[in-house]
């Protein structure tokens, strides 16, 4: 066993694990946090994106144990106790989700895509962007027009601090 | 997965120094390919030597005629640097068309290359450059490194530490991709020099991994346009062959991404 301490949602975080413990079961087993989705463990599917020293990555492919000292962001770190981040709030108006399952991980990569981008994106780069995140409902459009629509707000109506960069 | 010691060295000679110290270690880079193994127990190193904070694995530039990479540039990296768009934008192009964004941000050049999937996409581009793999222990030349599925000539314990690429008068990559896991069906780079013979190595496609197609090099140094391949067919009997396409498809997609390779001199085209 190794204590890895990281940097989650703006919160140092110490998390006793083993050397093959991977992202997200420090996440959700570890920490607790169980918005992050495991749906595939094969990095396919995208339901484990987090945000990891300012870059979306599948959180079931990467070890705990190499991401000591970083700083991480999961979907819980997004919203103001009831207020809506821009991106969860896209997705609700334009009904960017179904089940729901997938969303988890559609939000992070796509408030990765718009920061990544500073807002300056177009449809074709939302949909190339978002290859590594698979839904089985919605047929991605209103996925799509909700990434656009959030990111015709960026950065006047985003929450201070979210832009890692 | 089975259990596992990570080391995370800060130097080359630390790096070897874990390596010789271990009785069944691995190097670890982006961890894309090494981790789902380990996780489907098909790989169970007892030590992971993680590659990616080395500073000498590092850093990207142009000089004397060549782009030099690091190793542990990921994907995303090699993409989006100005210095690789400028100097040979197929391959910043094709760095760019690997896996996805998330994948991107974790995989590197110097682990795809040591890994050599024969449907990987960086393969055909250091061969058909004829680029140089620097190794912790000695400079390998493109002909001289890739040796067959998932093989190289790397010694146990050699790491590569940077990809030296000749800057090319132009370069083209063309690829058509399986629709659902996004590897190369085939792919085909081709490059053309100033004063040498022109290179074309494919990707994807052939069963023993990338290899240089000789034919359509000899017709390119005839004369260098599409026109100049006209007829000319790939040999199916070198084809993989699986439930994703058969030798023949293959072999038919490997002319057509060449013809597109050519037109798109300059960048790359997907499909």
């Amino acid at each position: 066993m190794r204590d890895v301490t990281l940097t989650i949602n703006g919160t140092s975080k110490t998390g006793q694990i083993e050397d093959r413990t991977l992202l997200v079961q420090l996440i959700r087993d570890f920490l607790g946090m169980t918005g992050t989705h495991v749906g595939c463990d094969t990095s396919q599917c995208g339901a484990c994106t987090v945000i990891l020293d300012g870059k979306s990555v599948k959180s079931c492919t990467v070890l705990a144990a190499a991401t000591e000292g970083a700083d991480l962001k999961t979907i819980e770190g997004l919203a103001d106790g009831d207020t809506l981040h821009p991106v969860q709030s896209a997705f609700r108006t334009h009904h960017g989700l179904q089940c729901g399952f997938c969303t988890p991980g559609m939000i992070m990569a796509s408030v990765n895509i718009i920061e990544r981008h500073k807002g300056q994106i177009d449809e074709a780069t939302v949909r190339h962007e978002l290859e590594g995140n698979l839904c089985r409902c919605t047929g991605y459009h209103n996925i799509v027009k909700a990434v656009l629509a959030a990111a015709e707000s960026y950065p006047q109506g985003w929450p201070a601090g979210t832009d890692p960069h | 997965m089975y259990e596992t010691r990570y080391h995370r060295p800060q130097t080359l000679a630390e790096a070897a120094q874990l390596y010789d110290g271990a009785e069944d270690p691995a190097f670890l880079s982006g961890g894309h390919t090494l981790i789902p193994t380990m996780k489907n127990r098909l790989a169970a190193p007892a030590d992971l030597i993680d590659l990616r904070r080395i500073p000498e694995l590092r850093g990207i530039r142009a000089a004397d005629g060549r782009l030099i990479i690091g190793a542990a540039q990921t994907h995303a990296e090699v993409a989006a640097s100005d210095i690789v768009r400028d100097a040979i934008p197929a391959l910043a192009q094709l760095a760019g068309s690997i896996g996805d964004v998330q994948v991107r941000h974790m995989g590197t050049m110097g682990g795809s290359v040591a890994n050599n999937d024969p449907s990987a996409d960086y393969p055909s581009a250091v061969l058909s450059l004829g680029g140089c793999v620097v190794t912790s222990q000695r400079r390998i030349a493109a002909d001289d490194f890739f040796a067959g599925l998932y093989a190289t000539v790397l010694e146990p314990g050699e790491v590569i530490v940077a990809i030296e690429f000749p800057i090319p008068v132009a370069a083209g990559y063309a690829k058509h991709r399986n629709p659902a896991s996004r590897y190369a069906l085939a792919a085909v780079f081709v490059s053309r020099f100033d004063g040498r013979a022109p290179r074309v190595a494919v990707t994807g496609a052939s069963e023993s991994g990338v290899y240089r197609w000789s034919e359509a090099e000899e017709r390119l140094a005839e004369r260098f346009d599409v026109e100049a391949l006209e007829g000319l067919t790939a040999v199916k009997a070198i084809m993989a062959e699986d439930m994703h396409a058969c030798r023949a498809y293959r072999a038919s997609l490997v002319a057509t991404m060449t013809r597109r390779a050519v037109k798109a001199m300059g960048g790359m085209v997907v499909s």
